[in-house]
This record gives C-alpha cells, structure tokens and sequence, in this order.
C-alpha cells in the first residue's frame, strides 16, 4: 500500500472522529470536570446575573451536606429504593425470561413483546398512569387488594408506603430490559446438559437449581449492577407520582440535585450533590468486579 | 400437553397483569369526564368519547407538543447518526495513531451518568445563548457514546479486504464510507435510528431543564406540567398519556424484531 493511502486513511481516522469527540470533549468531558470545580464554589443566583459575586468556598458545600438532614433523608431514600427494587426486578425478570425460554409455553414471541413493552413506554406517560393505578379510592391496585380481602393502602399518600409503591411502578417499567438480559444468558445455558440432568431424573427445580441458575449467575450480578445505577438515576417518577412527598419520604439524590441546583439555583451545592451521585454510582459500578478480585486473591 | 397449557395459561396471566395498566390507560382515556372517579372503578367505558382527546387538542395545545416532540427525536435521530456513524466506523477500521488510547478512554467515560456534568452544561449553554432552544435539547444526543460503540461493533465485521481493494480501485476514504461502508452498516443504521428516536422522546428531565417557554415544549413536560394543573381529571390525563406514549409503542411493535434483536446481540457481547 502506498504512502499516500496509509497517510490518507489516517488523516480521515481523525477526520471522522473528530466531530463525534469534539462534542463530547465540550459538552459531556468539560462538564463532568466543571462539575467538580462547581462544587467547590458558592455558586447560586447572584453569581448567574454577575460573575464576579462567585466566590471559591473549598469543601464548604459538602460539609453543608453532611450537616442537611434533607441530604441524608435523600440518600436513605435512594438505598431503600435499591434494597426493595434489585431483589424484586432480580425475581420478576429471571421469571419472565424462564416462561420465555421454556420450549412447552406457545406463543412465546407474543409474550416477550408484552414484557418488553413497558420498558418502552414513556416514562412521564407511565408514572401518570401508575399515580391514578395506586389512587386510594379509585385505583384499581387498591381495588384488586380490596376484592382479594387484604387490607387497603393510602400508596402514595403515606410516607411508610410511597417508596415501596414507586418501586412496584420501577420494577414493571424495567424488568422486561433485565430479561432481556437473562434471555441473552439462557442461549448460552447447553441443552445437552439441561438434557442430560433430566435423563439422569433430575426434576424441573433440580435441574433450574443446579444447572441453569449457576450458569446465570453472571448475568444475574450484571442485572444488579444495572438496577442499583438505574435506582440511583431516579428522578421523574417521584417528580410526576408524588414530587417529593409526602413528607419528603420520596427525596431521591438526582431529585435533590434537581431542586438545588434549578430550583433554587444553588448550583454550587447542587454541583457537590452530583459529585456524590458520581461517587455512589461509581462504587456501584467498580466494587462488585473489586470485591471479586479480592476475593480470588484470598482463596488463591 | 397439559402442563405446556398449564405453563403457556401462567405466561398469558403474567403478561395481562403486564399490559394492564397500558390497557387501563387507553380506555379511560375514552370516558365521559369524571366516569373514572367513581367507586368500584370502571374497566370499560360506558359510553366512550373522544371528548378528552378534543380538549387536549383544542383547548391545551397537545397538537403543538405532538409536533415539538416528533420535530425534536426526528432531528436528534439525524444529528446523532451524522455524528456517530464516521466515528464508529474510524474506531473500527481506520488505522490512525491514538485510537487505541482513545477508544479505551471512551470506554471508561462509558461508566459517567450524563446527569453529574448537567448544571455546568446548563451553565455552558447559557452562555452561548442555547439554554430555551431545541439547539440546546438536541447537544446531548451529539455526545452519544454508546451510539459509537453499536456502530464500531456491527462495523468490525466489515472484511478488511474489501476496503482494501476499493483502496486500490483509487476510492477516496470518503468515497468508500459512503458507498462500501454505509450500506453493510444499514442494520446498525437502522438499530441507532431506532433507539436515538425513543430514547429522545422519551427523554424528560434535560427537556424540562433547559425548555422554559411552554410553546417548545416536548410530550412528557408538557404532560408532567398538565398533571400539577389538572391532577383531578383523570380521563383527561389518561388521554394525554395515550398520546405521548402510543406513538412509541407503535413504533416498537412495528420493529420489535430489529429492537429486541439490537439489545440482545448488544447484551452478549458486552
């Protein structure tokens, strides 16, 4: 190949690329990096009409946090949502994607196509409609408890019930995503084996316990991580199904950052919230594979 | 046989509990107003209506916010392949000093919600004047890393000889992208169209960000601020939710195959 050519394939490299990295260099780089500098400004409404009122504060903002109960409440908020969300999106979707896989059910496509389509519904469109499902007098949610003899619930009304209500409205937009996941995984689980185990008279739930479930297992922590990222990311379902309330018992972290920094353009506070966000969600993305390292070094 | 009905009966209930609400939604949306707000709640309307339909439109200006929104995921959609595309296919292909370093550096950014960078951004955008604007709704999709990782994928399958004999044909590299490369990558063309489109309608909280003028805004703000002003109508509300939410729905039943098919060939790999 001549000179010119390999010159000319490396000249278009940058050239194609350029356009795509220019703009994340500008507004997805610089800022995520202006976020941290941000944080360590008291940026807030004086500064947004003239800059000079913008002062350099350190870790100011973030001792504030610590001290606002309202950033705790925030952040025992998101936890809770991912201690009742990932068991449940975890149980539901491995479900979905079993009934989906399995070779006796017909009209497998169809059903697929259902569980998937709340995940692509609108979310602003769904939550509306979840807010009405879970109404206490006229929902059908309480009305179904109501017939079935259990006892009925004030969902959003009720600072005890708002966050597990939420989650049940998460886990039915999200779960058809995870089992799709689980879906990808189970094409990799070999018939033969599956086979084998039954000639061998292993029964449905032998056979699912020991060997389809161990060969999702990588699948099952990809799922977790996701749903712990996703639970943190959670903004415009308490936004449209209870704003926050009641009480503040539906706070999220990001929603937090939403009132500070648009709200009441305390941007610098705000900014400092995000670096925490950015901290949360990174630990939630990097400890499970640590954890693991540290894990195999010990045994080895 | 009668343990494949019995299986095949428990995915059908698993999926009517599923489709509920979607359905629920639907046929409240065509109630009289005020039917819904009763006790034990209607499933069916009595006497269905277009009524609420007729409000939204003539009285609340949904017809604009249907347009805004089609008009903002149809140019999101449009910006993110002219973007994503040529650098895709330059990660994939092209051999040019740096890729490998900054191939890994996207990768690793891969790991930032978009969400951290939002109040600079804002920030940034007000200070060339976009904050307000559809300019200003659309700079996120320009920067759609996992977009250049759906292209670079599909694209590494392209055979390297092919490219190297339209080289020796004399083809310029632009040449080749367009009339070699583009038409092998029309799957992935077709899976980033579709996942930008959704992704940019279903998008609510950077819209309700940076749009502050009602005449601009998308689907979902204009929903979610009808919801704080008309919360007690639940017909109302039920219809505007069909209208922001059906369209998509639509689209993902038409290309269920391609969608489906996308996420699952995505999920192996990575």
């Amino acid at each position: 190949m001549s000179a010119t050519g390999v010159k000319a394939e490396r000249r278009a490299g940058w050239l194609f690329s350029a356009p795509a990295l220019l703009a994340i260099a500008l507004f997805f780089v610089l800022p995520t990096i202006a976020s941290l500098a941000l944080s360590l400004t008291d940026f807030d409404i004086y500064a947004l009409a003239d800059i000079r009122n913008l002062r350099f504060v350190g870790l100011d903002n973030y001792a504030e946090l610590l001290a606002d109960p309202l950033f705790w409440t925030a952040l025992g908020n998101t936890l809770w949502f991912v201690v009742l969300g990932v068991p449940l999106v975890l149980v539901v979707s491995l479900a979905a994607a079993l009934l989906v896989n399995e070779r006796m059910v017909a009209w497998r496509p169809v059903w697929r196509v259902a569980f998937f389509a709340p995940y692509v519904a609108t979310l602003v469109a769904a939550a509306v409609v979840w807010k009405y499902l879970l109404h206490t007098r006229y929902g059908l949610v309480n009305y179904v408890f109501g017939t079935l003899g259990l006892p009925t619930v004030d969902w959003l009304g009720d600072p005890h019930w708002a966050i597990p209500a939420i989650t049940l409205f998460v886990v039915w937009k999200s779960f058809g995503y995870a089992m799709l996941i689980f879906l990808a995984a189970l094409q990799t689980v070999p018939r033969d084996l599956v086979e084998a185990a039954r000639i061998d008279g292993a029964g449905w739930w032998s056979r699912l316990r020991h060997v389809t479930l161990p060969a999702l297992a990588p699948a099952a922590g990809l799922v977790t991580i996701l749903t712990v990222i996703a639970m943190f990311q959670l903004f415009a379902e308490p936004y449209v199904m209870t704003e926050g309330g009641p009480a503040q018992s539906t706070i999220t972290v990001l929603y937090l950052m939403f009132e500070e920094g648009f709200q009441w353009w305390n941007l610098g506070t705000g900014a400092a919230v995000a670096v925490v966000l950015f901290v949360c969600i990174l630990a939630a993305a990097l400890l499970p594979a640590l954890a693991m390292r540290l894990l195999r070094v010990c045994r080895s | 046989m009668t343990a494949g009905r019995a299986i095949t009966a428990l995915a059908a209930l698993f999926a009517a509990i599923t489709l509920a609400p979607l359905l629920w939604m639907v046929s409240v949306s065509l109630m009289q107003p005020g039917e819904a707000g009763q006790f034990p709640p209607p499933l069916i309307p009595a006497d269905p209506t277009l009524a609420n339909y007729h409000e939204l439109f003539a009285a609340q200006g949904m017809g604009v916010f249907l347009g805004n929104s089609l008009l903002v995921s149809t140019l999101a959609t449009l910006l993110a392949l002219l973007f994503t595309l040529p650098a895709g296919y330059a990660f994939a292909k092209l051999r040019f000093r740096g890729r490998t370093a900054t191939v890994q550096t996207l990768l690793a950014l891969l790991l930032i919600p978009g969400q951290i960078g939002m109040l600079p951004l804002f920030l940034e955008l007000k200070a060339i004047g976009l904050v307000n604007s559809y300019a200003g709704v659309l700079i996120p999709w320009l920067a759609g890393i996992i977009g250049i990782f759906l292209v670079r994928q599909y694209a590494l399958s392209i055979p390297d000889e092919l490219l190297e004999a339209a080289r020796i044909d004399g083809a310029s590299e632009w040449d080749m992208f367009r009339h070699v490369v583009l038409p092998i990558l029309r799957p992935a063309i077709a899976t980033l169209a579709l996942f930008v489109f959704l992704g940019s309608w279903n998008d609510f909280m950077w819209p309700l960000i940076v749009l502050s003028d009602q005449d601009l805004y998308t689907l979902p703000v204009a929903l979610a601020s009808l919801g704080r002003e008309r919360a007690q109508d639940i017909e109302l509300m039920m219809a505007g939710s069909v209208v922001t939410t059906v369209p998509v729905l639509l689209l993902f039943l038409a290309l269920q195959r391609q969608f489906i098919g996308g996420l699952l060939a995505g999920s192996v790999k990575g």
